[in-house]
This record gives C-alpha cells, sequence and structure tokens, in this order.
C-alpha cells in the first residue's frame, strides 16, 4: 500500500513543519516516529519535535548549506526528502516500559467518578486501563509529560470543568481519549485516576525524560505498600 | 565570591542562550528575550559570549558587589547609580568591592540586561544557566531572583591595562545603542502564518493595517495583543504540533497572541503569522501599552534581514573583541 505523501510547510525562517495527517491517529503518529528517528540518524544537525500527526524540524538557517546562496528552506526541503525516501529498515528497537501505578484512593481522587461515567465498576476501569498497550504520541505541556495513544474507548472522559491547581507528582490520568502522566507537580484538568512512584524527568540524568516519543507503555497495577517502597527507593 | 540581590526589581532572572535541542522531552529553547543586546554585553566586558546575564524587566534590582568586578548594561535604558555617580550603559563599568549597585525604571523599552566579567556562574541545567520561568527549570528552579539570593561570578583573567581602582570606573569608550535597541518602535515584520488566509477578508487587513496594543498580561511565554480581535472564517479543530516564539496564534477570544521565548513546546491554536526572527528582540522590548504593527514580508526579506543584522553583529563583537587587548 503506497504511504500517503508528506506535506512540508515553512513555519519560520528556522523552521519546516512535515505533515503525516490531520487527525490523532496511531498509525498517523508511528508515521511520524519513523520519519523523526530517521532524520535524527541521518541529518543530526536538525532539532526534530515530533508531534501527533507532525514533526518539526529547525534548523540554522544562516549556516545551512553555502550560506544565504541558496535558499536554505528550499535546500533543507530536498535534503530531508531524500533522507525520507532512503532506507526504510528500523533504525532502533522500539522501547518498552512497565510503569508501576497505583489506582483510586488518594492516588487518584477521580478514579471513581470515571468509573461511574462510563458505567463500568472501579475494577474493570482499572482492568481496561492496564489491558490496553499505549504509543507515546509526543511530549509536551510540561517537562516530560507524555501524550498516550490507545486508550480504551469506553475509558474516555472529559477534562474536569474546574482544573486542579495542583496535580501531584507520578499521577496518571485521563484526558478524553488520551492518558497521560504528570511529571511534576503541575495545575491540570486531566481526570487523576492513579500515581506512579517513577520518576518521569530528572534534569540531572543524561536522558532526562524516562519517555521519549515512539515509545511503548504498559501499567502494573501496585498497592500502597509497593507504591510507598519504590517511592522511598526512588527519593534515596 | 559573589553578588547579593538586596532588591529583586520588578522580575530579574538568569539568562543565556536557554536549551536548545530538548523541545522533544517537552523543554523549550528559552532563554535571553533580546539576544543581541545579551550577547553584546558579554562582550564588552570581554566574555566568551555564552555567559548567564541578568535580564531585567522594566525595574531593575540593587545588587551588592562583595568582590570587584567589570560590569556592563545593554538594552533597554535604565538608570543606575552607585551611591550618588550615575553608571551609563552600553559600555564597561569597573566596580570596586561592596559597591551597591542601584538599577533603576526604564524609559522606554521592557528588558535590560547585565553582564558581568566571568558571567554569572551558576550550575547549569541542560546545559544552561537561564531560569525559564514557565517550565520551572534551570537555575534556583526557573523562579526570578529574590532578595538575598547570592550569585557567584566565575573566573576571569586580569582586565587587560587595567588596575582596580577604589572608584567606579569605566571604559573610555562605549556602544551606540540606536542600531540595537529600537528608539522609534518600527513596525514589526510578519511572515505568513499557516492559518492567515483562514482569517475573515477584514481580520487579514486588520492583522496588517492597525495597531494593537501590548497586554499587561505579557510575559516571558507570550505578548499578547490587545485593541483588535481577528476572527476566522469558521472555527478551526486542530490537532496540537510543535510551537514556536514568534509565532502568532489565534485562540477562540480572538485576541491574538504572539508566543515568545518561554513558548510551549505544543499548541493547538491557529497560526495567523510568525514574527520574523530578526523583530522579535524588538517585540521583546515593547510593554505593556505599547503599541505594535504588522507589516507583511517574505522569508527571502526575513531572512536577509536576519543575515544582515547576523554580520553586524559578529563584526560589532569581533571589534569589541578586539579592542578590549589594546590598553586603555
Amino acid at each position: 500500500m503506497p504511504t500517503p505523501p508528506v506535506q512540508l510547510e515553512t513555519i519560520a525562517e528556522d523552521a519546516l513543519l512535515l505533515r503525516f495527517g490531520e487527525h490523532i491517529d496511531i498509525a498517523v503518529n508511528a508515521r511520524v516516529q519513523a520519519a523523526c528517528a530517521r532524520l535524527q540518524h541521518e541529518l543530526p544537525q536538525l532539532e526534530c519535535v515530533p508531534a501527533y500527526a507532525s514533526l518539526l524540524l529547525r534548523f540554522d538557517p544562516l549556516a545551512w548549506g553555502d550560506g544565504l546562496a541558496t535558499d536554505p528552506q528550499k535546500s533543507l526541503r530536498e535534503t530531508v526528502l531524500a533522507a525520507l525516501a532512503g532506507s526504510a529498515e528500523a533504525l532502533a528497537p522500539t522501547r518498552e516500559h512497565v510503569i508501576p501505578v497505583c489506582y483510586g484512593g488518594a492516588h487518584g481522587p477521580d478514579l471513581s467518578e470515571v468509573a461511574s461515567h462510563c458505567g463500568l465498576s472501579v475494577d474493570e476501569t482499572i482492568a481496561r486501563h492496564v489491558r490496553a498497550g499505549y504509543q507515546v504520541a509526543m511530549i509536551g505541556f510540561a517537562p516530560g509529560f507524555p501524550y498516550l495513544l490507545g486508550l480504551d474507548p469506553t475509558l474516555a472522559m472529559p477534562r474536569r470543568r474546574d482544573p486542579r491547581q495542583r496535580v501531584p507528582a507520578g499521577s496518571v490520568a485521563i484526558g478524553g481519549n488520551q492518558t497521560g502522566i504528570y511529571p511534576e507537580q503541575l495545575p491540570g484538568g486531566w481526570q487523576l485516576i492513579g500515581r506512579t512512584p517513577l520518576c518521569l524527568f530528572d534534569v540531572t540524568a543524561i536522558s532526562p525524560s524516562l519517555l521519549v516519543a515512539g515509545d511503548r507503555v504498559r501499567f502494573r497495577v501496585i498497592g500502597e505498600d509497593e507504591f510507598a517502597r519504590l517511592d522511598a527507593d526512588r527519593v534515596q | 565570591m559573589s553578588v547579593t540581590v538586596l532588591k529583586p526589581g520588578l522580575l530579574s532572572s538568569l539568562q543565556d542562550a536557554g536549551r536548545p535541542g530538548h523541545a522533544a522531552i517537552g523543554v523549550g529553547r528559552a532563554g535571553v528575550m533580546d539576544n543581541p543586546a545579551w550577547r553584546l554585553a558579554n562582550a564588552l566586558v570581554g566574555n566568551r559570549g555564552d555567559e548567564a546575564a541578568i535580564e531585567c524587566t522594566l525595574l531593575g534590582p540593587t545588587l551588592r558587589f562583595e568582590q570587584a568586578a567589570w560590569i556592563a548594561l545593554t538594552g533597554a535604558p535604565m538608570t543606575a547609580r552607585v551611591g550618588t555617580r550615575n553608571l551609563p550603559a552600553w559600555t564597561a563599568c569597573h566596580l570596586p568591592a561592596g559597591s551597591v549597585l542601584q538599577l533603576g525604571s526604564m524609559r522606554i523599552g521592557c528588558r535590560g540586561y547585565l553582564a558581568v566579567r566571568g558571567g554569572f556562574d551558576v550550575p547549569p541545567v541542560l546545559g544552561s544557566r537561564s531560569s525559564d520561568l514557565h517550565a520551572r527549570l534551570g537555575h534556583a528552579q526557573g523562579r526570578a531572583l529574590r532578595s538575598g539570593d547570592a550569585l557567584p561570578i566565575g573566573a576571569s583573567a586580569a582586565w587587560p591595562g587595567s588596575s582596580p581602582t577604589a572608584h567606579a570606573g569605566l571604559l573610555p569608550w562605549g556602544l551606540d545603542p540606536q542600531p540595537w535597541f529600537d528608539f522609534g518602535q518600527q513596525p514589526l515584520a510578519l511572515l505568513h502564518g499557516s492559518h492567515t488566509t483562514q482569517l475573515d477578508e477584514a481580520s487579514q487587513q486588520r492583522l496588517c493595517g492597525s495597531r494593537f496594543v501590548i497586554s499587561k498580561d505579557s510575559n516571558r511565554t507570550a505578548s499578547r495583543l490587545d485593541g483588535q480581535t481577528l476572527q476566522l472564517h469558521a472555527p478551526l479543530e486542530l490537532v496540537s504540533e510543535a510551537a514556536l516564539p514568534g509565532t502568532v496564534q489565534l485562540p477562540p477570544s480572538g485576541q491574538p497572541i504572539v508566543l515568545m521565548a518561554e513558548a510551549p513546546v505544543t499548541g493547538g491554536y491557529p497560526r495567523v503569522g510568525q514574527v520574523a526572527a530578526v523583530d522579535l528582540p524588538r517585540l521583546a522590548q515593547r510593554r505593556p501599552g505599547d503599541t505594535v504593527c504588522f507589516r507583511p514580508c517574505t522569508l527571502e526579506q526575513a531572512l536577509t534581514r536576519l543575515a544582515e543584522r547576523e554580520q553586524r553583529l559578529t563584526r560589532l563583537l569581533h571589534r569589541i573583541a578586539l579592542r578590549m587587548l589594546q590598553p586603555h
């Protein structure tokens, strides 16, 4: 099956946007991730910023090619298209993470509301959230915040009408048909169903963000005791 | 040895070139709002060029220098006093140990820079000493300076030809601020945005034909524009994509927002324009109440002006560096 063409748009002197689709869709996002990996490999001087259906490339137009003798955006487009047309072999195996989550109670204050909104028992809500496999579509909103695709559609629930001023770090939440994890204490409007003791963002680490776009994620149920133990390990 | 913050001013923070290369993990570039002014301030004190400086907003801080230091002020013109003595901007000034530098208000513009020889040497976070106030990342967890903060000064070679004196001393030369500060508040060049043509016709004319006013809700993340509203032909439902400084976004209120240095890395509002990179420092110098006019420009024109400015700036930085080597 032929792949639909990618649309290129210059959005600033130093930025080229590649659009792979107009909607939030796992297959479109997978194409974004593949293109991102390919371009990071072939053209490391570009900064690649993947989103749901698009990939932003930032470059230095004054240092690209032969200065301004030729149009740097035109030259970038040609280079990018050539790189994308090259080998389609996968560059690296997809990383998979299993994230331990303590659902409900103080860690997931909105879980019962989500369950009743979805017409499910609390246990079934947890089971469906854990059963699904997720793909990190993009990191945004805050450093290390993953937007995860793959939520069971029966668990979709709109954001809260009154966003919270403080959502605790590690909160696992549902917003519309997506799920995400707050990497640090932040204001937020998503429905909080649980919390992970893992640290999602650490500026002192070589790779500060636990998750990057394209990663696969699964959740694992843990109890209060294991949460407390893992949380204590992390703090040490 | 360090500089102690006695009064923080309105919004003062350490800034440098920011954190390029981390947008994919949700960390924006951020950094200085007026990049040429910051680079010139560093050059005037003989720094390498990428050292962190204090970015002041509308009202500068009061600082005590626990050690003797060379400083330079650039950006928006701001009063500067040590004791009863007024210090000029756009040149290097020597401050003896114990000096209290009082930076005051800016008569025009919004952001001033204070560089110190050796730079403010706080531990870098993701390669930058800047405070990202929006992401709460960087120096002091990304907060503005507070009274009592102690900012270490980095090591530097002795100033060529200088002997430390007990009084505040000046270099016998300085820079003309004219090319590097927009005293006349000229119109800003605006590139076409992805959704410019989705604006209704009257709005397209208003965008580049009328005056906007900088709202008081503006900050390092965005300059909000009042005075005119813009409407789309029909509402657009967009999927979030990467966002950039300079982008003119149009939220449903119809009040355009220009993303600035601390722009979020993703956004989902229609993009009705892109302020030319060469004019972003000029927008950064507009304060609440100032007017903004846009004039359309092509990508080619924007790139040419950017290249010309970089060439002028590079030449000037080079000339300053050469002059530093001469005894005075």
